[in-house]
């Protein structure tokens, strides 16, 4: 392993949870739980790496265990993004008849 | 470096930037939308650079997963809203067995490779990966069976249970440092994982479900800090940025929820909250007030300025389409209806304010704690419906009250409060509420649903008197 790759994903990291900071704290209270949903199916991001280890076959068991990372994170990226957009569909400004 | 690598990297790239935009976007609610579209774009496309990946030799696997994955994932998609975080922890923890597995697999790769694949940067990010990945998919599985009262959501405490958790933790930690400086000692390995496995358990039974907002905010951090590890142990930039974005919203929320509980991070996850005070609840008797639903009513009618408190027992009773027929009602008499959320009613960050905007009560009258306190002395009437240590005075004066500094919304202050109520049972945490033997406080016994249905159907039947 390159040095430079481990400090360059450091580097990464910090800035990211920087970022993940500020833009997250302006996030208002009302959308704490939608917010949370949505944070789950974006690091179901891991379904990447999964994808790579189902896919490359080299043996059976490391096969399987992609295989059941793809479902499990798969599963998190349907489900998260689907009920995030369903609550927030029911955030009116006013409701209905008015 | 060839050009599907550098196609991959620029759809990472792309979706870097995307995520960012779609957590920006969701910072208010008329661009929320807008974010979860961002976040959709981003997600496909990060699937699509990947599935470029030269290494790939067969899609049958991934097409399996993929489809399985959709099949269970819609349904998950449409539970109610009062079980959202009951979803919410099973999504922690198919994200925290992701991570594991992942770990796993990578962990047996490099074996065959030898000693000189498995270096010790490697070996460390592995290690982290997955005690991680693996203590939150059974802590938050522990955490969605009592949310789902599988298992008693009442804290499960023995003796020595601190010092027998944090050896157990110790041990793993220990066992893995062990196997970054001897990765050939592969029988370690299961080690590692089955003493995450344990620890996840056990960190869990000791709470509350009192405590739920705090511990599955802090799990969502150990989802995102998992997927971090696994994007140093695959190198993958897109791994750890978004890894890092979900790690921060996670610890961001748990601070907020352990502020609105005046309590340290330790203190939730090893103080057992709500056990050694049952017994000094058995004080002097006192007496309270109690009106009927029709009383009740007469008040809320001749009320200028409403503030409804709605809790866990709203969600219970699945009140909160009654609650909007009750804010209708008020409305169309001139009455100012508000409603003040305390950050850590109900089970999970924002719990009510999606609640109530389910029953499409507009969200511009969900007010924080902080902004409706002030105005409490103004109103006339406090509603608490199904809140209880939120509300609880003692939490400002009783020194020696173990809710002494929590921040509650001050319905004690209105000029008339009514707590509905199921009976004078203390709540879960046993602390007496000194609220409901105060002098303006009338209780309104019954459940949350019913009481709240003879409140609309006595206003509705008295239209045209105003």
């Amino acid at each position: 392993m390159k040095e430079l790759d481990l400090w360059s994903m450091l580097f990464v990291f910090m800035l990211a949870t920087f970022i993940g900071f500020e833009v997250i704290r302006n996030v208002s209270r009302l959308l704490h739980t939608p917010l949370m949903s949505l944070t789950n199916a974006i690091s179901a991001i891991a379904v990447v790496g999964s994808i790579i280890i189902a896919g490359e076959q080299k043996t059976t068991f490391t096969t399987v265990l992609g295989t059941v990372a793809v479902f499990a994170s798969m599963t998190n990226i349907i489900s998260g993004f689907l009920i995030t957009d369903r609550m927030l569909k029911m955030f009116k400004k006013k409701g209905p008849g008015k | 470096m060839n050009a599907e690598y550098h196609l991959t990297q620029l759809t990472y790239l792309v979706a870097t930037a995307l995520f960012i935009f779609s957590l920006k976007w969701l910072s208010h609610p008329k661009t929320a939308r807008r974010g979860v579209f961002a976040g959709v774009l981003a997600m496909t496309a990060a699937i699509g650079g990947t599935l470029l990946h030269h290494e790939i030799t067969t899609f049958k696997w991934i097409a399996i997963a993929i489809v399985a994955g959709t099949i269970v994932g819609v349904p998950l998609a449409m539970v109610p809203l009062t079980a959202v975080p009951q979803r919410t922890a099973l999504s922690h923890s198919f994200g925290g067995l992701a991570a594991g597995l992942v770990g796993t697999a990578k962990y047996m790769l490099w074996l065959d490779e030898g000693p000189e694949a498995l270096s010790k940067f490697r070996m460390t990010a592995i290690v982290i990966e997955v005690i991680l990945g693996f203590l939150t998919f059974t802590g938050s599985l522990m955490a969605c069976g009592k949310l789902q009262e599988w298992i008693p959501t009442r804290p499960i405490t023995y003796k020595n249970q601190n010092l027998i958790n944090l050896a157990l933790l110790a041990v793993a930690i220990g066992v893995g440092v062990l196997i970054i400086f001897k990765p050939m000692l592969w029988g370690l390995f299961p080690l590692v994982i089955l003493f995450s496995l344990a620890f996840g358990v056990l960190l869990i039974i000791p709470i509350g479900g009192a405590d739920m907002p705090t511990v599955i905010s802090l799990l969502n951090s150990y989802a995102g800090l998992s997927a971090v590890a696994m994007g140093f142990v695959l190198e993958n930039k897109l791994l750890i940025t978004a890894g890092a974005l979900d790690g921060s919203s996670g610890f961001i929320l748990s601070v907020i929820m352990c502020r609105a509980m005046n309590r340290s991070f330790s203190n939730v996850l090893f103080g057992a909250f709500g056990q050694v005070q049952s017994a000094a609840a058995a004080t002097e008797q006192r007496s309270y007030k109690s009106a009927t639903p029709q009383d009740a009513a007469q008040i809320l009618e001749s009320a200028g300025k409403v503030v409804v408190i709605p809790g866990y027992g709203m969600a219970v009773a699945q009140a909160q389409h009654r609650v909007r027929e009750l804010y209708d009602q008020l409305t169309k008499r001139g009455v100012d209806v508000r409603f003040a959320i305390h950050p850590v009613a109900g089970r999970m960050p924002g719990h009510m304010n999606v609640l109530l905007a389910e029953a499409e009560i507009p969200y511009e009258k969900l007010t924080e704690m902080d902004d409706i306190n002030p105005e409490m002395a103004q109103a006339d009437v406090a509603l608490v419906i199904g809140a209880n240590d939120v509300v609880n005075p003692a939490a400002r004066h009783d020194k020696s009250s173990p809710i002494f500094g929590m921040p509650i919304i001050d319905a004690d202050k209105a000029r008339t409060c009514l707590a509905i109520k199921r009976s004078m049972n203390p709540g879960f945490a046993g602390i007496e509420n000194e609220l409901y033997f105060a002098d303006n406080t009338l209780m309104v016994f019954g459940d949350a649903k019913a009481v709240v249905g003879d409140l609309v159907k006595e206003l509705s039947g008295q239209t045209g008197i105003h």
